[in-house]
């Protein structure tokens, strides 16, 4: 019984392996350029730095909710193509990742929990992605503000480099989930504490506009979830390593 | 009677003004005999309903001409001051003449109509939601199809919608306005008593707003997006307006000091915003002021965004004089007959952008196809004002001047 489990367990594994390698030759040819001005920030990631210079390993932690991942396709999901990013362009800086989904949790739930995470898993950086169940269930912009404010404190005292994420682009639900006022907050958030943000709704609405992605289809498929995530991720890495100051030198 | 704005005086912003009315001695409502419509009303109340049903769209080459991108305030601001502005001319008039139940009776009649159009609008998001919700399945997006929840219990959701506490994007404006005329009569019997002591009541109300966070709680949870304390304060400004208080403020408006404070406040507001656009602009506008100003505060009608309305609508009405002869040209007659039958095209506009975002969604989401969908939406609400006010004029004749012996509420450019 039990071995037959990892069998079938094995054979998914390979299955998804085999799957994913036209997957990723289809990748390079999709176009997903993101305008320099959505990656750029003023705030910097000192943390990570130092890691990557000092030779230490670089230990990343996502935390997120639902959209942080594909549902049964974890492996192609961003923060797994974030790390596969990361690796490519700091060959000599050893990079971990391990992800924290927390679906159906509000920010204010969610920054409650981030102490205890960071203590368990030490990370360099921590990428947190949220907003999107706030909007959905219309929480008050105020107390969702306070609550960013709060975790991305709670971050920053217990010494980790912080990257926020905001919600997805959706243009299909855009007559249904009001995310203006999130991501304003966020956005001052993000200034007020001199924490980089990661962009993803300007650079998906950006690819959007540019033809790249049609967010619009209704896709039965999981290929173009793929697809996006795959851009979000190399988008992300790029994004990091920027914030981080990491020139060439020290990328070899 | 003059118009539309005299702002920049007048609200509790300007200390300088408030002298002013002291002086004027707050007299009771004077109203203009004439029944001569104020073209320019109905021209911007028009405009901005254009704006709104374009900026309830998705994002597309049009969203960029609205007013929105250019300054902080933007369509909204217009259309509940030119609200409360017809308000208060029409129902105001009715006070004098029929005295105060009669005026009441009427205004409920109004709040009435609004809220049927506003349930009607709900049953059409309901019908939008839930085909979108059984027909879309994209794993990308599987997290933003939670917004579909409030579906399995439609016994709480329909009775809180019924309720103006559950309201679904883009439909707050209706509940704003229901609210807003609810209360009306109250607001005309005191500015028969004293037009500025209401105005300086609405202020305070706005400042305790602000101070206590005065608010409505809305379902599942938040509050009013459009906070009925804060926005009350454009309404009554705008009734404070029609009755009189414009006509005080011609002198102010009409000096080149305040041109020249409203011009200059109006760039800096645009510079702030073409930051937002682009980041490389970032630097403009000093952290210092960024952290004051941030975030500019729809919900409760930030005193930036108040000005902003105040600094457009000066400068308008000084661009724009009232005998303007464009008024009469062909070109702006549709603008103008869109703001002439508000609120039957304003619950069109809210339509026709849901209709919009399935026509996207289900056919093509092109750029081509956005700007179809716009221009196509504007062209509409166009005609479909015209069949009104030929009903109005034509089909109805009879029914018309019946009803012109008591003010209703389309006399001066429809009441919403």
């Amino acid at each position: 019984m039990k071995s037959g489990l990892w069998t079938v367990l094995g054979a998914t594994l390979l299955a998804g392996y085999l799957a994913a390698a036209p997957a990723r030759a289809g990748d390079a040819e999709q176009i997903c350029d993101v305008p320099a001005n959505l990656l750029s920030t003023e705030s910097s990631l000192t943390r990570v730095a130092e890691a990557v210079r000092s030779g230490q390993p670089l230990n990343v932690l996502v935390v997120g909710s639902r959209s942080s991942t594909i549902p049964s396709f974890e492996a192609s999901a961003y923060p797994a193509k974030l790390q596969a990013a990361l690796k490519e362009s700091l060959p000599s800086t050893t990079v971990n990742l391990s992800v924290e989904v927390q679906g159906a949790k509000t920010t204010e739930d969610m920054a409650a929990g981030l102490v205890k995470l960071v203590e368990a898993k030490k990370p360099t950086l921590v990428i947190w992605q949220t907003g999107t169940v706030d909007a959905i269930r219309s929480i008050d912009p105020d107390d969702f503000r306070n609550a960013i404010d709060a975790g991305i404190t709670a971050l920053q005292q217990a010494g980790t480099d912080v990257v926020l994420v905001n919600l997805q682009y959706s243009p299909r639900t855009e007559s249904m989930i009001s995310g203006s006022p999130y991501l304003d907050n966020m956005r001052v958030s993000a200034q007020e504490h001199d924490v980089p943000l990661f962009d993803r709704f300007a650079i998906m609405r950006h690819w959007n506009d540019a033809g790249d992605f049609d967010l619009f289809s209704a896709a039965h498929g999981v290929e173009l979830a793929k697809r996006v995530h795959a851009c979000l991720g190399r988008a992300l890495s790029k994004f990091v390593i920027d914030a981080a100051h990491l020139g060439p030198a020290q990328q070899n | 009677m003059t118009s539309i704005a005299d702002p920049i005086s007048g609200t509790q912003l300007a200390d300088a003004k408030d002298a002013s009315g002291a002086v004027v001695a707050a007299p009771a409502i004077t109203m203009q005999a004439t029944s001569e419509r104020e073209l320019r009303l109905d021209l911007f109340r028009g405009l901005a309903l254009w704006l709104i049903f374009i900026d309830h769209l998705p994002t597309n080459i049009l969203t960029w001409l609205t007013i929105r991108n250019y300054g902080f305030s933007d369509a909204t601001e217009i259309f509940i001051f030119i609200s409360g502005y017809t308000a208060a001319f029409v129902y105001g008039r009715a006070m004098l003449q029929a005295g105060f139940v009669v005026a009441t009776a009427r205004i409920l009649r109004r709040v009435w109509q609004i809220y049927v159009a506003h349930v009607f609008l709900f049953t059409i998001f309901l019908a939008e939601i839930s085909y979108v919700a059984t027909r879309f399945e994209n794993p990308l997006y599987s997290e933003e199809m939670g917004i579909m929840d409030f579906l399995k219990q439609p016994d709480v959701t329909i009775v809180q919608a019924l309720l103006l506490r559950f309201r679904p994007v883009n439909m707050d404006v209706l509940p704003l306005y229901i609210v807003l005329m609810l209360f009306l009569p109250l607001i005309l019997w005191l500015m028969k008593w004293r037009t500025d002591v209401t105005l300086a009541l609405s202020a305070g109300l706005y400042v305790l707003t602000w101070h206590f966070d005065l608010h409505l709680t809305a379902y599942p949870n938040g509050v009013w997006a459009f906070n009925p304390f804060a926005w009350q304060l454009l309404f009554v400004f705008g009734a404070w307006c029609a009755l009189g208080g414009a006509r005080r403020m011609s002198r102010i408006l009409a000096s080149p000091v305040t041109l020249w404070i409203c011009i200059a406040y109006l760039f800096a507001a645009f510079l702030v915003t073409l930051s937002w656009y682009l980041p490389q602009l970032g630097h403009i506008v000093p952290r210092r002021i960024e952290q004051w100003m941030y975030p500019i505060n729809k919900t409760d009608l930030d005193v930036l965004r108040f000005a902003h309305f105040l600094a457009l609508a000066a400068i308008t009405v000084r661009v724009l004089p009232k005998d303007w002869p464009g008024l009469k040209s062909p070109w702006l007659r549709p603008l103008i007959l869109c703001g002439q039958h508000s609120l039957e095209i304003f619950c069109l506009g809210v339509f026709l952008a849901f209709a919009g975002h399935f026509i996207l969604a289900e056919v093509s989401g092109s750029a081509g196809m956005h700007f179809l969908v716009s221009v196509t939406g504007i062209v509409i609400m166009c005609a479909m004002a015209w069949v009104i006010s030929w009903y109005k004029h034509s089909a109805d004749k009879g029914a018309s001047r019946y009803k012109s012996a008591g003010g209703n509420a389309d006399l001066a450019g429809g009441a919403v």
